[in-house]
C-alpha cells in the first residue's frame, strides 16, 4: 500500500468505526426507548449510522488484501485496531444521558461532512454529501430533545446538565489529529479538524443557551481514540457486537 | 435457466426494471424514486445496471440487488453486474410531480421544497396533510416507520400521517 492509500485506509476506518459503535450503542435502546415513537427514532439513527459505516468499511476494503470484507473490518479487529473517538463508545446512560451524546457528536458530524462534501476523494466526497443529509435530521433530533429536556422539569434540566458536564471531557478526542491527517489534508481529501472547532461550539454554545443549561469548563480532557486507546466501555460493547462471528466464523444470514 | 444468448435491449431492461416496487412505499418503483441511474449491455452481453443508494442505511438496497439479478436473468439475462455510483449523491429533488402525486395518493406528504435548499431542511413550514390538504399539521416524530420519514398528525382530519423527508 503506498502512504496516501494507507491513509485513506486509516481515515476510513475512523469515520466508519465512530458511526458503527455509536450505531451499535443506540440500537441498544431498541424496545426500550421511552416512548414507541423515541424508539424508532433512536434506531432509525442508528440504522444510518451503521449504514454511512459501512460504506465507509467498503470503501476501505479497496485498500486491502483482495479477500478482506467490511464485515471483516467490522467484527474482527480488535479494540486496540478500532480508532473511534472515546465519546462514541460511552455507554447510554439515561434518555438525556444518549441525547446530549448524540447531539455533541452531530454538531460534529455536520461540521465534518460539511467539508469532506468538497474532498478531492470522489468517494469520501460521494459518502459525505449523502452521509450529511441524514446527519441534518440528527443534529435537529438531539437539539430539539435537548432544549426540550433543559426547559422542562427541573429532574430533566438535572439530567441533561449532569450529562452535559460528565460527557464533556470526551469531545476533543473527536478533534485530535495524526499522520493520517497531515498526509490527507496536503492532497485537500480532509481537512484540518481544528477549522471545525469553533464552528462546532459556536452551535454547542447556541443550543445550550436556548435550553438554558450552562456550558462545562475545559478542565480535563480524555483522548486517545485515534491511537487505539479507550476507555474500559469499548472491550465490552465489542464483546457483545462480535460475539457471534468470532464464536462462529462466516456466519451468514 | 441458461440462455446463450442476451436477446434483453437496454429498453426491455428499462420496462423490467419499472417492475421492481419500494417495499416500504409499494406505489412507486426503483426507477420512479431515481435509484436506477444507466442500463448498459457490457461484454459478453452482461447487462450492467448502475444503481445509487437513497439512504445510507437503507434495508431494502440489498433487496433491490437480488430481485434485479433473479428478474433479468428470468427474462432472458445470462450475466448481471450491479454497480453502485455515489455522485450525484441521490437526492428527493428528483421524484418527479408524477411520483410526489402517487405517493400523496398514497397517503404519504411527499417532500416539500428542495432538499438543495437548507432553508426547507431546517423550515418550520407547515407539512400539508395527504388526506384533507389541510395545513394545520405537527410533527409528532423526526423518525416514522422508516428513517426516510417522518410522523405528523393533522389537526383538522385528526388522521397521522407520514412524510417523506427532503433528503
Ligand atoms: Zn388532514
Amino acid at each position: 500500500m503506498n502512504s496516501t492509500n494507507n491513509a485513506l485506509y486509516n481515515y476510513c476506518l475512523r469515520l466508519a468505526d465512530n458511526n458503527l459503535i455509536l450505531g451499535q450503542r443506540l440500537a441498544e435502546w431498541c424496545s426500550q426507548g421511552p416512548t414507541l415513537e423515541e424508539d424508532l427514532a433512536l434506531t432509525n439513527i442508528s440504522l444510518d449510522l451503521i449504514g454511512q459505516a459501512e460504506s465507509f468499511y467498503e470503501f476501505a476494503t479497496t485498500f486491502t488484501e483482495a479477500n478482506c470484507t467490511a464485515d471483516d473490518l467490522a467484527f474482527l479487529r480488535s479494540e486496540r485496531e478500532f480508532v473511534n473517538n472515546v465519546l462514541v463508545e460511552q455507554p447510554n446512560g439515561d434518555f438525556a444521558y444518549t441525547i446530549m451524546k448524540q447531539f455533541l457528536f452531530s454538531t460534529f458530524a455536520k461540521h465534518l461532512y460539511t467539508a469532506l462534501a468538497n474532498s478531492s476523494n470522489q468517494t469520501i466526497c460521494g459518502l459525505a454529501t449523502k452521509g450529511l443529509k441524514e446527519v441534518n435530521y440528527h443534529y435537529m433530533h438531539s437539539s430539539q430533545w435537548l432544549i426540550r429536556l433543559g426547559n422542562g422539569t427541573d429532574k430533566s434540566k438535572e439530567k441533561i446538565q449532569f450529562a452535559a458536564n460528565d460527557l464533556w471531557c470526551f469531545t476533543k478526542d473527536m478533534f485530535e489529529m495524526n499522520s493520517v491527517d497531515t498526509l490527507l489534508i496536503e492532497q485537500n481529501i480532509t481537512i484540518n479538524l481544528s477549522t471545525i472547532y469553533t464552528p462546532w461550539k459556536n452551535d454547542i454554545e447556541q443550543v445550550f443557551k436556548i435550553a438554558t443549561i450552562d456550558l462545562p469548563t475545559d478542565t480535563n480532557k480524555i483522548i486517545g481514540g485515534i491511537k487505539g486507546i479507550h476507555t474500559e466501555h469499548l472491550g465490552h460493547i465489542l464483546c457483545e457486537m462480535q460475539y457471534l462471528q468470532r464464536a462462529h466464523p462466516g456466519a451468514k444470514w | 435457466m441458461v440462455t446463450l444468448n442476451n436477446t434483453l435491449t437496454v429498453e426491455d431492461v428499462w420496462g423490467l426494471l419499472n417492475q421492481i416496487i419500494d417495499p416500504d412505499i409499494p406505489v412507486i418503483n426503483i426507477v420512479e424514486l431515481g435509484l436506477v441511474r444507466n442500463v448498459k449491455i457490457g461484454t459478453n452481453n452482461c447487462i450492467v445496471v448502475t444503481l445509487t443508494p437513497s439512504y445510507s442505511g437503507c434495508p431494502a438496497m440489498h433487496v433491490f440487488k437480488e430481485e434485479i439479478t433473479t428478474l433479468l436473468k428470468e427474462n432472458g439475462a445470462n450475466a448481471v453486474e450491479i454497480v453502485t455510483t455515489l455522485l450525484p449523491a441521490w437526492s428527493t429533488d428528483w421524484l418527479s410531480a408524477e411520483t410526489k402525486a402517487k405517493l400523496k395518493h398514497y397517503g404519504i406528504a411527499p417532500p416539500q421544497g428542495l432538499a438543495s435548499d437548507n432553508k426547507f431542511l431546517f423550515s418550520t413550514k407547515k407539512i400539508i396533510c395527504p388526506r384533507c390538504e389541510s395545513n394545520n399539521t405537527k410533527l409528532i416524530s423526526q423518525f416514522g416507520s422508516t428513517a426516510c420519514k417522518a410522523l405528523y398528525k393533522c389537526d383538522a382530519c385528526e388522521e397521522t400521517f407520514d412524510y417523506f423527508k427532503c433528503h
